[in-house]
């Protein structure tokens, strides 16, 4: 699938994302773009997401991929320096080794934004950071399945992240702030899932065995969709209906959950959403317009989807994005 | 300060591992300036005597006095503390550090805790000179020989014990003029005073340089006498218990009937390796190929088998021209190769006795006729006795065999294969007398069922015994060749020795 | 005769695995308890079969690699490209049989490759497959354009997921691969000259023994093994995830390998006790699963029962405690 066709696609979810504040116009100016790499669908989203933002804005956008290393990153960065930028977006692949390259951007005064990760950095060396909130959005799920189970006893059981991610104890944390008021709710398995489908689905398959069959399960909270894609293969394969014996809720809304949640196997997914340039585009231009400081943290929307929220014409706006 | 006899002595040493007993009230005695020999067959015990005398074993019974007093050895420093120092046969010093280095190893003089490497380095060309090596003593020890190598430990052991040192093999991989250098350095400390221990599975160098003679069978004690009244038939009878085949043979008589030619070599070559060489060998007849080490005899023997392609000139196999690339064409031709390096290149240490007979022949099955395991035990059976291999089961790896067992068996793969061609790279070297008599037998008695065989060898009497012609190697050419009358140590080392000293035009 | 077959059982993989299964156990009372369900077998014993087949049936393929005194790294890449390669073709309308051919061709030419350069190039074969290794899980992100690639055809699914006679799909191509092999191995002579080839290349040439075509057969088994294990783990999931699929699992089967008992040093080898080596692998997984330990500690234990395994197999508790220790006395 070429570039061309993948933007064309894409076109209908840019409209959903920046919708709200018409986008400003910001031609001729020059951004350059670090970006970690294309480890996963999700990375490769933003990619796309961000290069669709700049064009809508008639930006002329300098993208460097890093693959994973920061001194590639650095690299790119003084390159951007060398070229006289009008601004940089950085997504940082680790949080410390900032301060230099970034000292010397603020030398030559081209703003810096940090894209979807923080850094160990002084707060004056960047314009401003654009993230989710990672706790937010387990605090989401959580809050959804209260909701959901109205007060029965439910028995959650947990696909972890990748041990010590941050996300993985986030998005943990996140959840269990949201069904703290619960107390009909209890986790009670949580394993690590490592983000991956078929991890998800060899830890459900041994929760189920674990579980009495599944019977004991009332719901599983997963803090990817990959995962939750892994376990709702193992409760069929186990003999029960995902989404009706067993509730599903994961985190990303990547295309593939709403295929699963248009089919009832899915419950609900929490979005983090791959659009982090427009909030920051959005920023520059007010910056340069009024000279307006924006917040050091713009948090983006942890927006709920569930089978109310159109889940097949989800899937046809997101799938073309690299996911 | 004793009034002792030997500066060295065991009385009675038991050695048991397990059930087995490795030495059994064995007597041994050593006098100062002298050099004694030590031998027996692999497996007599010369080993465990070694090393209960260097302190690396504990004896179950027996004394061991050191100038007349009793010694209690229990670890190497403590024999080389008595003046005991040893030189094994692999120099097991450290290659990439100085020379000067290795002979201080552990006793470098010191200043302040420093090493003082100028001190060192002076000291060490001191040491080096009284044994005739004129070498950059911080130079790395690895980039000299192995003779030089040797003599080097040999000095440091000398340095650091001084009363006594016990000699292990350590001829076995030096050339004819290596061996002499060491001898005189030998003689030279045994005039100092010095008692030396020599063990080594040559005769000809038993007879050379050792006084007197110990020899072991079974782990007993079967004589010490002086060597002036014994002959070699003597010593090799006591080792033995019986005669072996080549005692005493000179050269094959003329009148054996030669066979029809099998191989012609025609201006056959290799570049930087062997110069174009012409042979001609005939069914029935051993060429012995002499030279010394590095004289091209090993890579000749590996072209005309194919380890290394021939670049020029032609084979021609049974008068049809051959092409001999690589190994599989040549054993297609009937052809087998029992190479120098047995360890290296020869067999498969992990894998058994049997795997090891039937592997060549399964080779040339290919890969989907394979040989059952009964097949396979009645092949290593028949081999196993006919050629007299001593192994506790044909299932057992060959890395536990004695070296002349192992050969035995490199033998016995080829000769599975029912061979036209032999060649046999240093067969006997550093292996005992009993398989080196079984090996010298096996390569009469193949002659005689009409193989064509080569072997290289550097014991020119075993050459000389067995060989129908003989062709001699240098600086990777072959310079002569030697039949009839001519077939001789002699005339071999005059060939060589000419060929040496003449002018090269 | 009946005491041979149980000394050959007593070997210290059989031992080991049995433990690791008795103290999932204990620490899991259910643990063997196996239900009929949907026409198949349920079970957490059976999940240990299902789940170890991809480790298991990469061993089969490595172990003869090993053995050669190689080391095949790129097998977790080549499991990738071939889910990569299989999930497009189907997606993109190509019949499943000839997609599991495709797949199943580009691990035979991905393992020749390895085999190209080791036995040709002469290049050392740590180096030469990390090539592939880290080539390779590129070109799969390339095929599949960095999506998960999701099928729904019945074939790639059946591999993946299906049953026969009651028993996971997965752990039947792993039995018949295991039994296959091992025929292959020891009712030619090729085991024979692996083994000799991996215990002394030299000496193996002057015998008269091709080592090049051997080379090329055993990285060609080895990467054809690997792209059916990546056809089994896409079918499983239903998709292809080049970012995931494989990823680490070459660790895991060397790991097999060396539980089994063949010597990173080449030489003997075992095929079955490759596959119980993947089975102690996996036993271990899925107990730390329904343990219920928390996942902080899965590697910590994975690493305890690991140096376990082999401490059990060293020489030193050999001579201790004499039972087999090697493939090198476990076969016939």
């Amino acid at each position: 699938m070429s570039i061309i066709t993948k933007l064309a696609l894409a076109a209908g979810l840019v409209t959903a994302l920046s919708s709200g504040a018409l986008a400003q116009d910001l031609t001729g100016k020059v951004i350059g773009f670090s970006q970690i790499g294309s480890e996963s669908g999700w990375r490769a989203a933003e990619t796309s997401v961000t290069k669709l933002q700049a064009e809508e804005r008639g930006i002329d956008l300098k993208f460097a991929d890093a693959q994973q290393k920061q001194e590639n990153q650095i690299k790119a960065i003084r390159g951007f320096i060398a070229q006289g930028v009008d601004a940089i977006l950085i997504a940082p692949v680790v949080a410390t080794g900032w301060d230099d390259v970034l000292t010397e951007a603020k030398e030559a005064e081209i703003p810096v934004i940090l894209l979807d990760r923080g850094i160990d950095a002084p707060e004056d060396l960047y314009l401003t950071s654009v993230a989710s909130d990672q706790v937010l959005e387990g605090r989401v799920a959580g809050e959804w399945l209260v909701n959901e189970v109205a007060g029965e006893e439910c028995n959650v059981v947990e696909l972890q992240g990748t041990v010590g991610s941050s996300p993985a104890i986030n998005r943990k944390q996140g959840f269990e702030e949201g069904i703290a008021s619960a107390a009909n709710i209890t986790i009670t398995q949580s394993q690590t899932g490592d983000f991956t489908r078929s991890k998800g689905k060899e830890v459900m398959e041994a929760f189920l065995k674990s579980s009495n069959g599944g019977a004991d399960i009332c719901a599983v909270y997963a803090h990817n969709d990959d995962m939750a894609v892994g376990a709702i293969q193992a409760i069929k394969d186990a003999g029960l209906k995902p989404g009706e014996d067993i509730l599903v809720v994961s985190i990303d809304a990547v295309p593939d959950i709403f295929t699963a949640i248009a089919a009832g196997e899915a419950n609900a997914t929490v979005e983090l959403t791959p659009n982090m340039a427009g909030p920051a585009f959005d920023a520059l231009a007010a910056y340069w317009a009024n000279g307006t400081e924006p917040e050091k943290f713009i948090i983006t929307e942890s927006k709920l989807y569930t089978a109310a929220d159109d889940p097949a014409g989800e899937y046809e706006r997101r799938k073309g994005l690299g996911y | 300060m004793s009034s002792s006899e030997y500066a060295l002595e065991a009385r009675g040493i038991v050695k048991i591992f397990g059930n087995h007993v490795a030495l059994d009230a064995v007597d041994f005695g050593l006098r100062a300036g002298e050099v004694h020999a030590l031998l027996g067959e692999n497996g007599a015990g010369k080993s465990t005597l070694i090393k209960i005398l260097t302190g690396a074993y504990q004896p179950d019974g027996g004394t061991v006095l050191a100038a007349g007093a009793q010694v209690h050895l229990d670890n190497p420093q403590q024999a080389q503390a008595h003046g005991i120092g040893t030189v094994y046969q692999e120099v097991n010093l450290l290659p990439n550090r100085s020379v000067a280095e290795n002979l201080f190893l552990g006793h470098q003089p010191t200043r302040f805790g420093l090493v003082r490497r100028r001190k060192m380095e002076a000291d060490a060309r001191l040491i080096l000179k009284r044994y005739g090596l004129d070498i950059d003593p911080s130079s790395e020890l690895g980039a000299h020989s192995v003779a030089v190598q040797q003599i080097v430990a040999i000095a440091r052991a000398v340095e650091l014990s001084g009363k006594v040192l016990i000699l292990d093999e350590p001829t076995a991989s030096l050339d004819r003029n290596e061996v002499e250098r060491l001898f005189e350095i030998i003689r030279d400390l045994k005039a100092h005073g010095l008692a030396i221990v020599f063990i080594t599975h040559f005769l000809d160098q038993v007879f050379a340089i050792a006084d007197r003679v110990t020899i072991l069978r079974n782990g007993k004690l079967v004589e010490t006498r002086a060597l002036d009244d014994m002959t070699r038939t003597d010593v090799v009878r006591l080792m033995l218990g019986k005669d072996v085949a080549f005692s005493g043979a000179t050269g094959v008589e003329d009148a054996r009937p030669m066979g029809e030619v099998l191989l012609d070599f025609a201006n056959y070559g290799r570049k930087r390796s062997v110069h174009p060489f012409n042979l001609t060998i005939h069914k029935g007849e051993v060429i012995g190929v002499a030279g010394l080490l590095g004289s091209g005899r090993t890579e000749m023997a590996r072209i005309m088998f194919g380890a290394d392609a021939a670049d020029e000139g032609t084979v021609k196999v049974a008068g049809k021209p051959a092409s001999i690339a690589r190994p599989t064409d040549a054993i297609g031709h009937g052809f087998g190769f029992c190479p120098e390096d047995r360890k290296a290149e020869g067999i498969f240490g992990d894998l058994s006795v049997r795997e090891n007979i039937i592997i060549a022949l399964q080779g040339k099955l290919g890969w989907f006729s394979a040989l059952n395991r009964d097949e396979q035990m009645e092949i290593a059976g028949r081999f196993g006795e006919s050629m007299d291999i001593r192994a506790a089961s044909l299932d057992m790896p060959i890395k536990l065999l004695s070296g002349g067992n192992q050969q035995k068996v490199i033998l016995s793969r080829w000769l599975a294969t029912d061979p036209a061609f032999l060649i046999l790279d240093e067969p006997t070297r550093g292996i005992d007398v009993g398989a080196h008599a079984e090996i010298v037998r096996t390569i009469n008695r193949l002659r005689d069922e009409g193989l064509a065989l080569v072997v290289i060898s550097s014991e020119l009497d075993e050459v000389v015994a067995y060989s129908s012609r003989i062709v001699v190697m240098r600086d990777r050419e072959m310079v002569a060749e030697l039949s009839g009358e001519n077939i001789n140590p002699g005339v071999i080392v005059q060939a060589i020795a000419n060929h040496r000293e003449g002018p090269s035009t | 005769m009946m005491r041979r077959i149980l000394t050959r059982l007593a070997n210290p993989q059989l031992l080991a695995l049995v433990g690791v299964l008795l103290v999932n156990w204990l620490l899991f009372p259910n643990f063997f308890r196996i239900t009929w369900q949907d026409g198949r077998l349920f079970g957490s014993l059976i999940d240990v079969l299902n789940r170890g087949a991809p480790v298991a049936i990469l061993a089969i393929g490595m172990v003869g690699v090993i053995a050669t005194k190689g080391v095949d790294l790129s097998v977790g890449a080549v499991m990738a490209m071939a889910g990569a390669v299989a999930a497009t073709m189907v997606v993109a309308g190509y019949p499943a049989p000839v997609a599991v051919a495709a797949a199943l061709a580009v691990g035979l030419v991905c393992g020749l490759w390895n085999g190209f350069l080791v036995a040709v190039l002469d290049i050392q074969p740590i180096v030469a497959t990390l090539v592939l290794m880290v080539a390779g899980r590129g070109i799969a992100q390339l095929i599949t354009e960095g999506f998960i690639v999701t099928f729904t055809d019945p074939l790639l699914i059946f591999i993946g997921t299906g049953s026969f006679l009651g028993l996971p799909m997965a752990a039947v191509i792993a039995l018949v691969l295991m039994i296959l092999v091992t025929l292959l191995v020891r009712r030619t002579a090729i085991g024979l000259f692996i083994e000799a080839v991996g215990v002394n290349r030299a000496a193996a040439s002057l015998a008269g023994i091709r080592s090049r075509m051997l080379l090329f057969l055993v990285y060609g088994l080895s990467g054809l093994c690997a792209a059916v294990a990546g056809l089994i783990v896409a079918g499983d999931i239903r998709g292809a995830d080049a970012n995931n699929a494989g990823l680490w699992l070459e660790l895991d089967a060397i790991l097999a390998v060396v539980i089994g008992g063949t010597s990173l040093l080449g030489g003997r080898f075992s095929v079955p006790l490759a596959v119980v080596g993947a089975l102690i692998i996996q036993a271990m997984n899925t107990g730390i699963l329904v343990s219920g330990f928390p996942p902080e500690f899965n590697l910590i234990v994975k690493a305890a029962l690991i140096f376990l395994v082999l401490i059990i197999q060293s020489p030193l508790a050999s001579r201790i405690v004499p039972v087999r220790t090697s493939a090198r006395e476990a076969r016939s």
